[in-house]
């Protein structure tokens, strides 16, 4: 039974509480073994990088060297902390100038990564590890007349994660698939939401998530279901300042992938913190109730 | 839209400018690029940015510092990855935004949501998002901030605003990483002196 | 009976040796070897008056042993091998050694490329002591010629091989002559029809006295070696009678079974049985097996065999195997096209009107599936038009070349939308504008008259925009030369996509014994110098399967492969080098690891006397069998364990 090293990541402790409870009401009730990797801190995200470049490499790093071994590999839930980690990470394989330097600077305080860590998105693990075949069978609640759009952001395909196309992931699709719910195609399911630059340069960034809006109104979706939880305030929290921007006046729930999964597996709405959008999601659960 | 033109003379270029960033690792990489745009064409960012992406690199290697270090195009990179992913010469542009975002000379100007980010990391060892949102606000435009208290009492009412920072037990090991980074030398000297 | 009376000749080759190497010192230190008695440097060896100076030597001094230190002999040893033959000296009685691309090309330092050239030297000479005089054996060539591949390329070739008078074979794997450029409209830049230009030659190979024409057929096996290659095809089973089937069409007009048309490139359907295209050659139907009721076990069927006219069509044929003998092969296998993946930045596959170019060629061509409009996939002309370059050529993330033609077949393609779509704005996004043969960069100034809208840049990405009328293609580019990004609302989107090697490449550079570069394509004996034969004596290259060219280049290269062929073929012999392996049957223990080791197949095992035999006209003398044989059975002419052994201790003598 293999354990994973849990990393929350800093905005699960925070703006996307609701990811992290259904993130482990998921992992619990699909058995899977796993612990929150103790002590860590903060990935960098995309911003230390523009802060301190060869710090943006060491403070993930120091996540690394406490996961791996027995700990387990890296679970995350967040597509910057997938990236941020998983940058580190080749850094630190490929040898060269920076491989050095965070050895070195690990060796600061004491600590080394083990070379077989491997850095995992939660999404990955439901689909690779614990497997479609697996969900399907513990699945009992069918989502069937629900319609989903899947949203993975940037940072979940690239710049490059292995056996995945950088502009057309399917594993969101095929995990959705299985709840019985119609996923959309949905063309912009890569496309950037803005990311951090909604804070530094809002009214591009309530541009893009416009587009993303625009077209899951297009297809009807009940609701967007998304991988990463900037992703998830750009689009939630943020669609009232979209509609004024734009004069639209969309209403699309954005939830994340394992509170839908949640769902399916017959979970309490409550429980996986649905309710807690700043969108309502009193439609799509309406929908939802009624599909029984 | 309005074009200046103007005459660059060999003088008005620093090679070394050139070289310094073709000698950090992964700098490198613009050597390879054959201006095709395709960065530029993917950028989600790129109509607000005052150079795009290609013409960044191409002014890089004509040793352009001014232009290159005063533009506020790295500030625009959302780390979408979409250039790096289909550059048809392997160039990872985001990674040389954020090498530049280290050494530009406008950083004090809008490199502030970053810098307050890496302080607070190394304060807490956690984000404390509250904290960096207002402090950010605060200093690139106070005024904003009438209009997003609605939105921020919203998010504290449904539990997504913690009024209070974490602490790790280990933020003394992320200050003395910082510490060494700054020793082994990040990214940065004096260009263009 | 060791050579002793040796000529020693040190090479300055103008600089490329001189440079680094002290060539005075070399020759001064070979005058003292043991065995030379004359020692000589001098600027260019390889030249007239160079060679004159070894000749001279030979006569006068009455040398029987000759080392040249100069150049890889891969470049001269031919040079100097005829040069001291017309002395009269043995051609095996030469050595060389080279102090240019192992010694002074690849260091700097004078003093260590002149020690290393001492030792080379001495080398040589410690050699060419043991060599003994060797004599080429002569094969006789079988006069005919083995053509793989009936695209133009294959075509050109074959209808010159065979119009100097030899018997030719030409093989093509699918049901009919003409390649690619069968499917093509206008050729660029003079606009001719392709189908024009092409069916004539087509026809002229159906029906020249000297081609063999097998079409549905495959080179299964290739043994044998120059001058007498024995090649297995494969005539596969068609199930149509080539005399009796007439071309009228009848059997695929009804045939139940479908399926996406490949000449078509997918844009329109065809019958399980189908006759290629109008003009194929033999227009004869053919039965695709993978979709025919019939075979599928779906249905009885077989309704084309009852409805035809003449009777023929039979089921359940068997392929058949067909041996012929061959003095030289030439391999004309084309190439194909890239096919974007699943989620593309261009949006192939996903939006129906982003097209490859070869599409394009099906829509505007008279004999395609719209009859030769322009059309957009819900019927309508269109009024805007994207073409974009590149399309996974230049591309670290697919085809890191430059496929060559695509600049051009753009512009082409610019004409014809211009020509055939009323009013419709044309926009073509490059990189470079690649114009580079007779008459291109005039066919480019034309095509900048005709209105097209040139944007420097490669286009990023084709999405639909959501507007109210529904969904639009946008094509979002930068335009580089404004310095601005562009996003162009369009109805189509023609991708010119790489030229890449066949899918069957590796199969096909197996059977022949060819090599693939690191792009894919087959590899040529010499970039500048021999574009069109292999390593492979007596298999030559001709188009696209060794790399990406246009049709007046495929069939240029054709005809160099042609004539190539043709002067093996009319040389009547060919020469059988004597370095080869031989084995001491008294010594043999009959344990075939040589067996299992000879990458050429020329060691054969004789059950009856329980030894190992060797084909010397196979072997290529790699000696890996010598080194493997447990009782020192194999020996190889020329590299005798003696020769070796001199060589290593001329070597170590001065260190």
């Amino acid at each position: 039974m293999k354990h994973y090293a849990y990393y929350p990541g800093c905005s699960l402790h925070a703006t996307a509480a609701d990811y992290d409870v259904s993130a482990r009401a998921v992992m619990n009730h699909l058995d899977i073994s796993y612990s929150e990797l103790d002590d860590w801190n903060c990935c960098g995200a995309t911003a230390l990088a523009s802060d301190s470049y060869l710090f943006s490499l060491l403070a993930p790093a120091r996540n690394l060297a406490m996961a791996g071994g027995d700990k387990g590999d890296m679970v995350v839930a967040c597509n910057a902390c997938y990236v941020a980690e998983k940058r580190a990470l080749k850094a630190f394989k490929e040898g060269g100038e920076w491989s050095k330097r965070i050895t070195e600077g690990l060796l600061r305080i004491d600590k080394e990564i083990d070379d077989d860590v491997e850095v995992l998105h939660l999404l990955q693990v439901l689909v690779n590890e614990v497997g479609l075949e697996e969900i399907e069978n513990k699945a009992v609640r069918n989502l069937e007349g629900l319609k989903l759009a899947p949203y993975y952001g940037c940072q979940y395909s690239r710049p490059e994660t292995e056996g995945i196309h950088p502009e057309s992931p399917m594993d969101l699709e095929r995990l959705l698939e299985v709840t019985g719910a119609e996923v959309l195609d949905f063309n912009r399911k890569t496309r950037c939401c803005g990311s951090s630059l909604m804070s530094t340069k809002e009214e591009h960034a309530l541009r893009l998530c416009g587009e993303i809006l625009k077209e899951a109104d297009y297809r009807d979706a009940d609701a967007i279901v998304v991988t990463c939880p900037l992703c998830q305030l750009n689009l939630d929290a943020f669609q009232p300042r979209v509609n004024g921007l734009l004069g639209s006046d969309y209403r699309i729930p954005i939830l994340f992938f394992t509170q839908v999964v949640g769902l399916a597996l017959g979970l309490d709405p409550k429980a996986l913190g649905i309710g807690k959008q700043l969108t309502s999601c009193s439609g799509f659960l309406e929908k939802y109730r009624k599909g029984a | 839209m309005t074009h200046k033109t103007r005459v660059v003379r060999q003088e008005d270029l620093d090679p070394g400018f050139f070289d310094f960033f073709t000698s950090l690792p992964g700098g490198e990489q613009i050597l390879s690029c054959i201006q095709c745009g395709t960065c530029s064409g993917s950028c989600p960012f790129a109509n607000d940015m005052d150079h795009t992406p290609r013409s960044i690199i191409a002014m890089m290697r004509a040793g352009m510092v001014e232009d290159v270090l005063n533009s506020t195009t790295p500030y625009y990179c959302a780390s979408c990855y979409s250039c790096a992913a289909r550059c048809p010469r392997d160039i990872n542009i985001t990674e040389v935004m954020y090498l530049l975002k280290n050494i530009s000379q406008v950083k004090g100007k809008y490199g502030s949501f970053y810098s307050i980010f890496g302080a607070l990391t190394r304060r807490y060892g956690r984000m404390f998002e509250g904290e960096l949102t207002l402090r950010a606000m605060l200093k690139t435009d106070p005024l904003k901030l009438p209009g997003f208290t609605p939105l921020g009492i919203r998010m504290f009412l449904k539990g997504k605003l913690k009024p209070l920072p974490s602490l790790i037990a280990g933020r003394g090991e992320l200050q003395r990483l910082y510490d060494y980074a700054q020793e082994a030398g990040s990214v940065g000297r004096e260009v263009g002196s | 009976m060791p050579a002793n009376r040796i000529g020693v000749y040190v090479c300055h080759c103008g600089t490329n040796i001189a440079g680094t190497v002290d060539c005075e010192a070399v020759r001064d230190f070979a005058a003292k070897l043991p065995g030379v008695v004359v020692s000589r440097d001098y600027k260019y060896m390889c030249s007239e008056p160079g060679q004159e100076i070894i000749k001279k030597d030979i006569r006068e001094e009455n040398l029987d042993g000759v080392v040249v230190a100069s150049c890889s002999p891969r470049m001269h040893e031919p040079t100097f091998q005829k040069a001291v033959a017309q002395a009269g000296l043995n051609s095996y009685m030469m050595e060389m050694a080279n102090i240019r691309e192992q010694c002074s090309w690849v260091t700097e330092d004078m003093d260590e490329a002149t020690e290393k050239a001492k030792d080379l030297v001495a080398s040589a000479v410690a050699k060419v002591r043991m060599n003994a005089p060797l004599e080429a054996t002569y094969n006789d060539i079988t006069p005919r010629a083995l053509v793989v591949g009936g695209g133009v390329a294959g075509i050109e070739a074959a209808l010159r091989i065979a119009d100097s008078g030899y018997e030719v074979v030409l093989v093509e794997k699918e049901a009919s002559i003409g390649g690619k450029m069968a499917k093509f409209d206008k050729t660029f830049p003079t606009l001719d029809c392709a189908a024009c230009i092409l069916t004539p030659k087509m026809v002229e190979v159906a029906q020249h006295p000297n081609i063999k024409l097998m079409t549905y057929s495959e080179v299964e096996k290739v043994d044998g070696f120059v001058g007498n290659f024995e090649v297995t095809i494969r005539q596969k089973a068609r199930d149509v009678d080539l005399e009796d089937c007439t071309g009228c069409g009848i059997c695929s007009e009804k045939c139940p079974g479908k399926a996406a048309s490949e000449f078509d490139e997918g844009l329109s359907q065809r019958g399980a049985i189908y006759i290629p295209f109008a003009q194929a050659i033999p227009n004869v139907a053919v039965i695709d097996r993978e979709n025919c009721l019939y075979y599928n076990g779906k249905a009885k069927c077989q309704v084309c065999a009852k409805l035809c006219p003449s009777d023929a069509i039979t089921f359940d044929n068997e392929d058949v195997l067909v041996k012929e003998t061959f003095g030289a092969i030439v391999v004309a296998t084309g190439f194909q096209s890239f096919r974007p993946e699943e989620g593309n930045q261009w949006g192939f596959g996903k939006y129906p009107d982003v097209i490859s170019g070869l599409q394009f060629e099906r829509l505007t061509n008279a004999s395609g599936p719209t009859d030769g409009k322009v059309k957009t996939s819900k019927g309508e002309v269109p009024k805007a038009v994207a073409i974009v370059h590149c399309v996974g050529s230049r591309d670290a993330n697919h085809a890191e070349y430059c496929s060559r033609i695509c600049c051009m077949a753009s512009l082409k393609f610019a004409h014809l939308v211009k020509e055939k779509c009323k009013d419709a704005e044309v926009f073509e996004f490059y990189i470079d504008m690649r114009a580079f043969g007779k008459g291109y960069e005039e066919f480019y100034n034309r095509i900048q008259e005709e209105g097209v809208h040139f944007i420097r840049g490669k286009s990023a990405e084709v999405s639909c925009q959501i507007e109210d009328e529904g969904e639009r293609l946008v094509l979002r580019g930068e335009d580089t030369l404004l310095g601005v990004v562009r996003e162009i609302p369009v109805d189509m989107v023609i991708l010119n996509t790489a030229l890449l090697p066949q899918a069957d490449a590796p199969k096909v550079a197996e059977t022949f014994g060819l090599q693939q570069g690191e792009d894919g394509f087959f590899m040529e004996l010499h970039a500048k110098l021999a574009p069109t034969k292999t390593p492979v004596d007596g298999v030559f290259l001709a188009g696209t399967c060794q790399a990406p060219r246009d049709i007046p280049d495929s069939v240029a290269h054709a005809g160099g492969a042609a004539s190539e062929a043709q002067q093996l073929i009319a040389s009547g012999k060919v020469k059988m080098s004597p370095v080869a392996a031989y084995n001491e049957e008294e010594k043999c223990s009959g344990c075939k690891i040589c067996i299992a080791l000879c990458p050429y197949d020329a060691i054969e095992f004789d059950e009856d006397k329980g030894v190992a035999v060797f084909n010397q006209a196979l072997c290529k003398g790699c000696g890996t069998c010598v080194a493997s044989c447990p009782t020192k059975a194999a020996g190889i002419k020329h590299f005798e364990d003696e020769q070796i052994f001199a060589q290593i201790e001329g070597v170590c003598a001065s260190s």
